[in-house]
């Protein structure tokens, strides 16, 4: 009991972390699933939904600014997709790629250029940025309403792409991207629509994760966008669920070594996790196989 | 008898030294040209030149973006760990570099370090290869079997890695932690920069034309065909790798030297994207696409843009959107454009050959013959 006493404030902070990573991996895991393609610029669409909430709350209320940023944060994730993505629909995969590390690059200079490179003050959202106190532990009231929000987008999520016609054509497109064209699919529609659902998700997981950092700087995408990707890859690219259980599980261990005073290697250990998910088992937790035509 | 076909095997090795110098006659010539154009460029431009800057750093990017095309653009690995080979490469050097007698002051916190000699410049930059290259072949073993964008995210994963341990406390007697290494022998000259990239970069073209280059074609171009045809998919494609950390890990030294200073942090994953632009703008695929967008890439962000970066009035008139971090927002729109409209870069996979000059004059010329004609 005084094991769980001491360690409760980690081990909170490690599932709210999670359930943010979690939001953020679902979007790398369904444009992953779809177009084949690490969103290397998922991370800083992230970042710049920090920012827009930055410039959006100093003068605006904040249900104005909340319901904005998530519709830019949504408008930039469906032009990306629209002028960096889609003219390479039929190049090789590593274009589309390096393309998607031009447009991170893009997006990390232009939120520099815009700060000067400063570091910006995040807005104080009252409702969660109070704190509260469970057993022994105070925490902010974020650590509890992320892994709520997360599993209640989630289930929303889920039901989506099970019960819709949409959802019905975005699991046709990424069993079989040219059999689902020719089954009269429109393929570009369903792509936009990924990239708009993971955007929102990035948009929402940016407020509760700036919430509780307090600072925006232009990198702030880099770091959680590749821990993010690593989650998706930890739970089987392609699978919803598995991308919160590895989200839950990146963020806790990155908590964890961070408690053990392990902070240098807590980049470092998610890396190791990595490799070793994909030299022992690539397709992940929940990952379906797949094989190689020749 | 034995000392006979010795002979005549040296004779012919001789021989075809010789054809190979006379069939490229015009290509040496180019390179001493430009040995001694940047000889004479040394005696007579003051040291503080812009020019300088940007050529050393030029020659040393050209190494690395080889390098790195070696691996991305002629055996179609897309690796992204070339940061972490330089660290290593880097560090190697300065290790083994720094003066017994400054070693106290550099390793402040850790008692002078542990090592306690030095080794000559020219065997560190070696060192600082060979050290590159054992860490990739251990990386390479469980890594290579990935697939395309697996294989970045791996290797990106262990640079990372190598990043976190080299600043690692724990390690300080060796790597001084997380504080910069300095004092070790560096260069003034551009010409030793020129000369080490220069012979590295000529290695890497005799690699590529020999029949592992071919080797590491056909894997690129289709794996599974290239293992029908009996080339060792793992073999071929370790020894890439090795080898482009190999030249990774030199083109780190020369970057230490160049810096004076070495700190692990510097060595981000942004210090890959770079260099993984280099190659797109040069064209992937190409050696001399990868050595002459160095150069323009270097010269840009280092020199011509920097203009970009200042506020400029011109009379009373400020000029709109020149401030600090614009230079970089004008790079990153001029990628996104060459990827998006132009992904073949400068060169696509097309060289740079003397022949290739000769070529064109003598078409120019014969054009110019039918038309007075």
């Amino acid at each position: 009991m005084e094991f769980i006493n001491k360690n409760l404030p980690y081990i909170l902070a490690g599932i709210s972390l999670g359930g943010q990573y979690a939001l953020i991996s679902i979007g790398y895991t369904m444009v992953y699933g779809i177009l084949r393609l690490i969103n290397f610029a998922h991370g800083d669409i992230f970042m710049f939904a920090g920012f827009a909430m930055v410039y959006l709350a100093a003068s605006t209320p904040l249900y104005v600014s909340i319901p904005l940023v998530i519709i830019i944060t949504v408008i930039l994730g469906f032009l990306i997709e629209r002028i960096a993505y889609k003219p390479l629909r039929s190049a090789p995969r590593m274009s589309v790629m390096i393309s998607a590390i031009g447009v991170s690059y893009l997006l990390q200079n232009l939120a520099w250029y815009f700060t000067s490179g400063l570091a910006k003050q995040y807005p104080k959202i009252p409702w969660i940025s109070g704190s509260i106190t469970i057993g022994s532990a105070t925490t902010p009231i974020v650590t509890i309403i992320t892994p709520i929000l997360t599993v209640l987008l989630v289930i929303i999520l889920v039901m989506l792409i099970k019960y819709t016609k949409i959802g019905m054509a975005m699991r046709a497109v990424s069993k079989d991207f040219e059999t689902s064209q020719i089954m009269g699919i429109n393929i570009n529609s369903v792509i936009s629509f990924t990239f708009i659902i993971g955007s929102f998700l990035a948009a929402i997981s940016s407020i509760l994760y700036f919430t509780s950092y307090s600072t925006v700087t232009p990198v702030a995408g880099a770091m959680p966008g590749l821990r993010a990707f690593v989650a998706a890859v930890f739970g089987g690219i392609g699978s919803i669920p598995g991308a919160v259980v590895g989200g839950l599980i990146i963020g806790m261990c990155e908590n964890i070594t961070k408690g053990l005073g392990w902070t240098t290697f807590s980049d470092a250990f998610t890396f190791a996790l990595l490799i070793i998910i994909l030299v022992a088992k690539p397709t992940g937790l929940f990952g379906e196989k797949t094989t190689e035509k020749v | 008898m034995n000392m006979e076909r010795n002979g005549l095997n040296n004779k012919s090795t001789f021989l075809a030294v010789s054809e190979f110098i006379a069939k490229n006659k015009i290509g040496f010539l180019l390179i001493i040209v430009l040995y001694s154009a940047l000889f004479i460029l040394e005696k007579m431009m003051p040291p503080s030149s812009m020019l300088f800057v940007v050529l050393k750093k030029g020659a040393i990017y050209a190494l690395v973006a080889v390098s790195m095309n070696l691996l991305n653009g002629f055996t179609g690995l897309f690796s992204l760990g070339q940061a972490g080979f330089m660290l290593i490469g880097s560090y190697t050097y300065a290790i083994f570099t720094i003066p017994v007698e400054d070693r106290a002051a550099v390793y402040q916190y850790f008692d002078g370090g542990i090592i306690r000699f030095t080794v000559p410049v020219f065997i560190a930059l070696i060192m600082a290869g060979v050290a590159a290259g054992i860490f990739a072949f251990f990386i390479g073993l469980p890594v290579l079997r990935l697939k395309s964008d697996y294989l970045a995210i791996a290797t990106l994963g262990f640079a990372e890695i190598i990043r976190a341990i080299f600043q690692w406390n724990k390690l300080g007697p060796i790597t001084n932690g997380s504080n910069l290494l300095k004092k070790f022998p560096s260069f003034s000259s551009v010409l030793f920069p020129f000369t080490v990239a220069g012979i590295s970069i000529a290695l890497i073209v005799l690699l590529i034309n020999s029949s592992y280059g071919r080797a590491f074609k056909a894997i690129r171009d289709d794996e599974i065909a290239a293992e029908a045809m009996g080339i060792n998919l793992a073999k071929h494609k370790l020894l890439s790798f090795v080898i482009s950390s190999f030249f990774a890990g030199v083109g780190g030294a020369l970057l230490a030297m160049y810096q004076t200073t070495v700190q692990a942090s510097a060595f981000k994953a942004a210090m890959t994207y770079e260099i993984l632009l280099i190659v797109v703008i040069g064209g992937v695929g190409s050696i001399t696409g990868s050595v002459i967008s160095s150069f323009l890439f270097i010269a840009c962000s280092e020199w011509w843009l920097r203009f970009l970066d200042s506020e400029t009035y011109i009379g009373s008139f400020k000029v709109p959107l020149l401030a600090s971090g614009f230079r970089k927002v004008v790079f990153s729109v001029v990628i996104m454009v060459i990827v998006l409209f132009y992904n073949q870069g400068i060169m696509g996979t097309r060289e740079f050959s003397s022949e290739g000059i000769a070529r064109f004059f003598s078409r120019i010329a014969s054009r110019n013959r039918k038309e007075g004609a």
